[in-house]
């Protein structure tokens, strides 16, 4: 049985958010209220009913024709809170193509839509935890937050671990991203350590010589296991 | 070790393509799934009475009618649509059975562009009589339990109908689990 403890103030972004234009009308403002753990919370749906495809994982070959862009493979592992990888966790993620364009209608970016380039893929993790996408790295785009707003690059991702509580969704960006600094939705996370853990690491062991460049993100999902029952000694 | 969860960050406004274009989402019960079938509408509006048109998306995750979490079979308990552009998705199930001492209720997760982190709520049906000893309604002010109310929807047999207000009069209650 795994528990899950309340995460740690300042590890999470609060719902408001000034600097998030969006947040300051759909960010509720009454105290949330904290539910014990039942069934309800410990159990999670399982995934069945929609298998994974061969080329689900891999981004650039949805079509005949590789997309437009730098390749890269972003993999890592699913942890719990104690380390210890998550199988069978399903990953789904979604980008904008190279250019910083998402193929989605109401995405006015006056930049090109790529035909090669969906842009979303799906994977589930292995025994011991590890996931492994091959995709192109997505391009900065302008919003309308404030003035002169552009978006890191970044990868969304969807993760569903064992339980309900363990649902999260989030996005990985780029270390040394020259837009980090001035992100409102990056900076929305107090915490400076657990802003860095939203930012993938450059990692040579992933890059495969003359084809990608390789980048490793990890993600902790809540939980951990339960100390193990010690037995009075006699 | 001990390592701190990942933080969470908005699902954004474009997501559709790659986590709601598969509508079958939206159909938890298939043919020949026990149960009464149900149609459940959702209206998500913002502070300002809007509807979140098309960036937002509801999950749903739900007992099958004898108040069990399927882990297989032909029932699979988990939903998934994004809102159109007035806010609304229908979602047709099962009215869930009542879950170890809990009255019949839907799990719900609410994300949207302009939320850092997802909602957590559930869905009672009014007029159900295991409402009044539900643990988790007992522990929600009695002037806000309505908030997570769905009616029946007039000459719709079988639908329901809930609003999600995320903010403002007539705040939905969110959970922190």
């Amino acid at each position: 049985m795994m528990e899950y403890p309340r995460t740690k103030p300042g590890t999470q972004p609060e719902y408001l958010h000034e600097l998030y234009r969006a947040s300051v009308r759909r960010a509720p403002r009454q105290p949330l209220i904290t539910l014990p753990h039942t069934i309800c919370e410990l159990s999670g749906p399982v995934y069945g009913h929609n298998p994974i495809g061969e080329t689900d994982n891999d981004l650039t070959r949805h079509f005949a024709e590789a997309p437009q862009g730098e390749r890269i493979i972003v993999a890592g592992r699913v942890l719990d809170e104690d380390g210890r990888g998550v199988p069978n966790a399903l990953v789904e993620i979604w980008q904008a193509n190279a250019a910083g364009r998402y193929r989605h209608s109401r995405d006015e970016h006056p930049a090109p839509l790529d035909p090669n380039f969906l842009g979303c893929g799906r994977a589930i993790t292995d025994d011991a935890g590890n996931y492994r996408f091959v995709s192109i790295k997505p391009g900065a785009y302008p919003w309308h937050n404030h003035h002169n707003a552009w978006r890191p690059a970044h990868i969304h991702f969807s993760l569903f671990g064992p339980a309900f509580v363990t649902r999260l969704v989030t996005q990985m960006y780029f270390s040394g991203d020259p837009l980090m600094p001035f992100d409102p939705l990056l900076n929305g996370v107090p915490d400076p350590e657990a802003r860095e853990r939203l930012v993938s690491k450059f990692d040579l062991s992933l890059t495969q010589p003359d084809w990608a460049l390789g980048y490793c993100f990890d993600i902790v999902l809540r939980g951990r296991r339960s100390t193990p029952f010690e037995e009075n000694s006699k | 070790m001990r390592l701190i969860p990942t933080a969470s960050q908005t699902v954004g406004p474009f997501f559709n393509f790659g986590l709601t274009a598969d509508q079958s989402l939206g159909i938890l019960a298939r043919d020949g799934t026990p149960g009464e079938p149900i149609r459940l509408e959702f209206r998500v509006v913002d502070g300002d009475g809007m509807p979140t048109p098309g960036d937002s998306m509801i999950e749903l995750w739900q007992a099958d009618a004898t108040g069990r979490y399927p882990s297989s079979g032909l029932f699979f308990g988990f939903g998934r649509l994004e809102t159109n552009k007035e806010g609304i998705c229908v979602f047709e199930t099962i009215k869930p059975g009542a879950v170890a001492g809990a009255a019949p209720h839907i799990n719900v997760v609410v994300f949207a562009r302009g939320l850092l982190k997802h909602l957590f709520t559930r869905v009672y049906f009014a007029g159900e009589p295991a409402n009044v000893r539900d643990p988790v309604l007992a522990l929600v002010p009695e002037a806000r339990r309505g908030t997570l109310l769905a009616h029946p929807v007039a000459g719709q047999p079988n639908a329901w109908r809930i609003e999600i207000c995320l903010q403002g009069d007539g705040e939905t209650v969110f959970f922190d689990l």
